[in-house]
């Protein structure tokens, strides 16, 4: 079985040295001791290593396909963006698949991570949203969205969904709010959140831009209101888009107001 | 207080041939108040009657939502409906999970009268007490399919089950070929009108916004449910205008009576 | 843990979260029985993986006592299936290759399959997994004709079943160790015309609807050449013969390649399979015999 363990490589990311492994844990690859398939074992009981087969290759039932998310939210509103780029090693085996999801009108999900993953944690969230519909009669309030999320994360502690959420939304008195999760359920309640590929590019301008800071005492905080707060986070796209090559090709961005959620798209480079 | 020595247990059959347990349970669907289906080329509306328990309660509700794009009446024990609402639902959703696909009607008629004809096989178990109208949209169309606790299940034109139906019925197939080509608003005239039918016999009741309630859903649209101040249209409709399929409906049922 | 799930509705895939060699403990646990329960109560079969309670309940241990393990790795492999979706309708393309390793050991199957009359399957990866694919699809196929209602799998159903399929042998860590392309056209709500329907789905369930597809060696090659031919308005003539393009520049260079290679199609009219054929190939050119540069002993 494949573990937790920090800063091991990503299968499907490129190697990445621990010195510059994104902090936290990542999953995947690992050489397991105590594995006598496993190719170049020098410990393993039998004293030589083994052949692996006719393709000399191991499954990996986990595999990062990159890309970012961001939630930024305000007074009254919550900005929640994606890029919708999937990659895989080096590749870009399709650059438009969708990461974000309107789970109800006041509350928008986008994760980054495993697609597989995404995508069944998307439709689990669905079905329970369903059914919390039909046994109360009314939409799950963000707070409850969020502890929720949680729960289904954690649920799966021991085989983890390989997905990296950011929640934004409205919640009952109508304060924008986003929430950060990481593959296991832990998670804060925030103004502004980055995940993924992109997060150690982001996190520090959206700490400075919508927290203030590391800003100059003198500097005096504004409260940032939906339309420089969506500029923001298309800036933050577009940079990330630049120094990033697992993010890019698309943006979807959610912007929910106690109107409701629209959701519009730009473009990022494609290369 | 037995009728005969044959229907005391559900897997014995009477030297006729016939299960009285069965026959039993499809007596309780007539019990339930009225639910009246009917579908056009593009829609398919339903209309039912609530009752209440006392003045002191609140109507019964007799329709449900299932998915985006069916919904049930039901006529017969509530309470074993809910069980079967659960049943149908959780079908929809694991039926989306898998293939993205909303479920198709006669797929999901056809679990649930499976579901029902097991208890009618099994000693150990009772047949639910329910009638089911199930409208919905698919791939394929419109649909409307009714139940049995028996586990028949059938497609119509258009169907009422529950106390007083024969009424409506009447009315039913007097009118159905029209519906085909039906406006959504004449289709939901149709369903009041027939609706009507069971209570126009019975001196202390009428439709009222409080016990009557329409479903709609069809091409476009989700299936969605009218009660409340969201019916008055719907009985203003066949106030107002009380003249043209109202005059072709039959008077008053002598037979619904029989139902009862 | 499990007992927490009567009552809601609980999926196989939610079950799968256990590590194989827990399932012993998992099959004896007071509330298994409740569980399993639930997950069957669906007159459907969520996936075509059952007997798995029955066979996880005899986990067997190999020789070093470790619980025995599953197909972790491919044995005989097909490689790349390319695959366009044109203005009217889908092209899709596959050598006829398997191989043992290095060993060209079948040279004549088909790596392609006929899931309905309006969708094709073809596969990359394990020849034998994807058998197993087929049969899969072959039985939900199988249960629609049974209903004899008029409704049938769509190339999209197909796409997310086996997405969930994969997705579920994954999470056993059983897989199935093939890149799936499903092509085929989707009828349209209401009479409106069908739409062709490009998908993949890999080995760990990764799974999108795309307007080119290549996989295996393929994506290496293929994905950028079939970006490059791909216009919103090509036709499925001219996807064919891009794919065919694209399968000779596959065989001058991906090893696990045989110059014999079938070409499908789905358009309104339906699935046609293509018979197999062979790739007009030239070896004669200057740059092949003397190098790529001139007195350059070495290989193009």
């Amino acid at each position: 079985m494949s573990v937790l363990r920090p800063n091991a490589s990503v299968m499907g990311l490129p190697y990445t040295a621990p010195g510059n492994a994104p902090r936290g844990f990542t999953l995947g690859e690992h050489v397991d001791p105590e594995d006598p398939l496993e190719v170049g074992n020098s410990s393993n009981p039998h004293g030589k290593p083994r052949a692996i087969g006719p393709m000399g290759r191991r499954f990996q039932p986990y595999k990062n396909n990159g890309g970012t998310v961001v939630a930024v939210s305000g007074k009254d509103y919550s900005v929640i963006a994606s890029d919708t780029r999937l990659g895989s090693g080096y590749s870009v085996p399709s650059r438009n698949v969708s990461r974000i999801i309107k789970l109800t009108d006041k509350c928008v999900l986008a994760s980054s991570g495993m697609q597989s993953d995404i995508a069944v944690l998307h439709k689990v969230l669905r079905i329970r949203l369903t059914q919390y519909q039909y046994a109360h009669h009314q939409e799950m309030s963000l707070t409850a969205i969020s502890q929720m999320l949680s729960t289904m994360l954690y649920y799966r502690r021991f085989q983890p969904y390989y997905t990296f959420n950011v929640l934004g939304g409205i919640d009952a008195e109508g304060h924008g709010w986003s929430y950060s999760y990481d593959a296991i359920g832990s998670h804060e309640k925030v103004r502004a959140v980055c995940s993924g590929t992109g997060q150690n590019l982001l996190q520090p301008i959206l700490d400075n831009q919508v927290e203030f800071r590391q800003t100059a005492p003198e500097k005096k905080p504004e409260e940032l209101s939906l339309e420089p707060c969506v500029e923001l986070v298309k800036d933050a796209f577009t940079s990330a888009g630049e120094r990033d090559i697992y993010t890019g090709d698309i943006v979807e961005l959610a912007k929910v107001t106690a109107k409701g959620v629209e959701i519009e798209k730009f473009e990022l480079r494609s290369d | 207080m037995f009728r005969n020595q044959y229907d005391t247990d559900i897997t014995t059959y009477s030297p006729q041939g016939r299960l009285h347990q069965v026959e039993y349970a499809m007596e309780a669907v007539k019990q339930g108040s009225a639910v009246v289906g009917l579908r056009s080329n593009t829609h398919v509306v339903m209309a039912t009657l609530k009752r209440s328990a006392s003045e002191l309660a609140s109507h019964q509700k007799k329709l449900s939502v299932i998915d985006d794009h069916i919904g049930v009446a039901i006529a017969g024990l509530t309470a074993d409906a809910r069980v079967l609402s659960r049943f149908m639902r959780t079908e929809c959703l694991n039926h989306k999970y898998v293939y993205e696909e909303p479920l198709a009607l006669s797929r999901l008629a056809l679990s649930v009268a499976d579901k029902c004809q097991v208890s009618t096989q099994r000693a150990s178990k009772r047949p639910y007490g329910v009638g089911l109208l199930i409208a919905g949209y698919d791939q394929t169309g419109p649909h409307l399919f009714q139940t049995c606790p028996s586990g028949n299940y059938y497609e119509y034109m258009a169907m009422a089950i529950g106390s007083r139906s024969q009424g409506a019925k009447t009315y039913l197939e007097r009118t159905f070929e029209q519906y085909k080509d039906c406006s959504l608003e004449e289709l939901t005239k149709h369903a009041v009108i027939a609706l009507r039918e069971t209570v126009s016999s019975s001196k202390d009741t009428e439709l009222t916004s409080e016990n009557t309630a329409v479903s709609i859903v069809g091409k476009g649209t989700k299936f969605t449910i009218y009660e409340d101040d969201e019916v008055k249209p719907y009985l203003a409709a066949i106030e107002s205008d009380d003249t043209e399929p109202a005059a072709d409906a039959p008077p008053a049922d002598s037979t619904a009576m029989t139902d009862a | 843990m499990l007992g927490e799930l009567e009552g809601t509705v609980v999926f196989r895939e939610l079950l799968a979260l256990f590590p194989t060699s827990w399932l012993e403990r998992i099959s004896s646990h007071p509330s298994s029985e409740a569980a399993e329960k639930t997950v069957t109560m669906s007159g459907f079969k969520l996936t075509s993986g059952s007997g798995r309670f029955e066979r996880d309940a005899n986990v067997q241990s190999s020789a070093s006592g470790e619980p025995i393990r599953h197909t972790q790795r491919p044995m005989v492999t097909g490689s790349s299936v390319i695959a366009m979706r044109c203005v009217d309708g889908v092209v899709i393309g596959a050598d006829t290759l398997a191989s043992y390793g290095s060993m060209a050991r079948f040279r004549k199957i088909s790596r392609l399959h006929k899931a309905t009359d309006m969708c094709v399957v073809g596969a990359g990866g394990d020849l034998s997994d994807f058998q197993q694919l087929t049969t899969m699809v072959d039985k939900e196929t199988n249960r629609d004709y049974c209903f004899n209602d008029g409704h049938g799998l769509s190339p999209k159903a197909i796409h997310q079943y086996v997405a969930r399929v994969m997705y579920n042998r994954r999470n056993k860590m059983d897989p199935l160790w093939n890149y799936v392309v499903i092509a085929g056209m989707q009828n349209g709500d209401d009479g409106e015309e069908a739409k062709p329907v490009l998908g993949l789905v890999d080995l760990v369930g990764t799974h999108f609807e795309s307007e080119v597809i290549a996989t295996g060696f393929g994506e290496y090659l293929g994905l950028p050449l079939l970006r490059k031919a791909y216009r919103e308005d090509i036709t499925v003539a001219e996807g064919k013969k891009v794919v065919e393009q694209i399968m000779k520049v596959l065989f001058y260079r991906d090893a696990r390649t045989i110059d014999r290679v079938q070409i499908a199609t789905v358009t309104k009219d339906g699935v046609d399979m293509g018979e197999p054929f062979k790739l007009e190939t030239e070896w004669s050119y200057k740059a092949f015999v003397d190098g790529a540069r001139a007195g350059d002993m070495s290989t193009w």
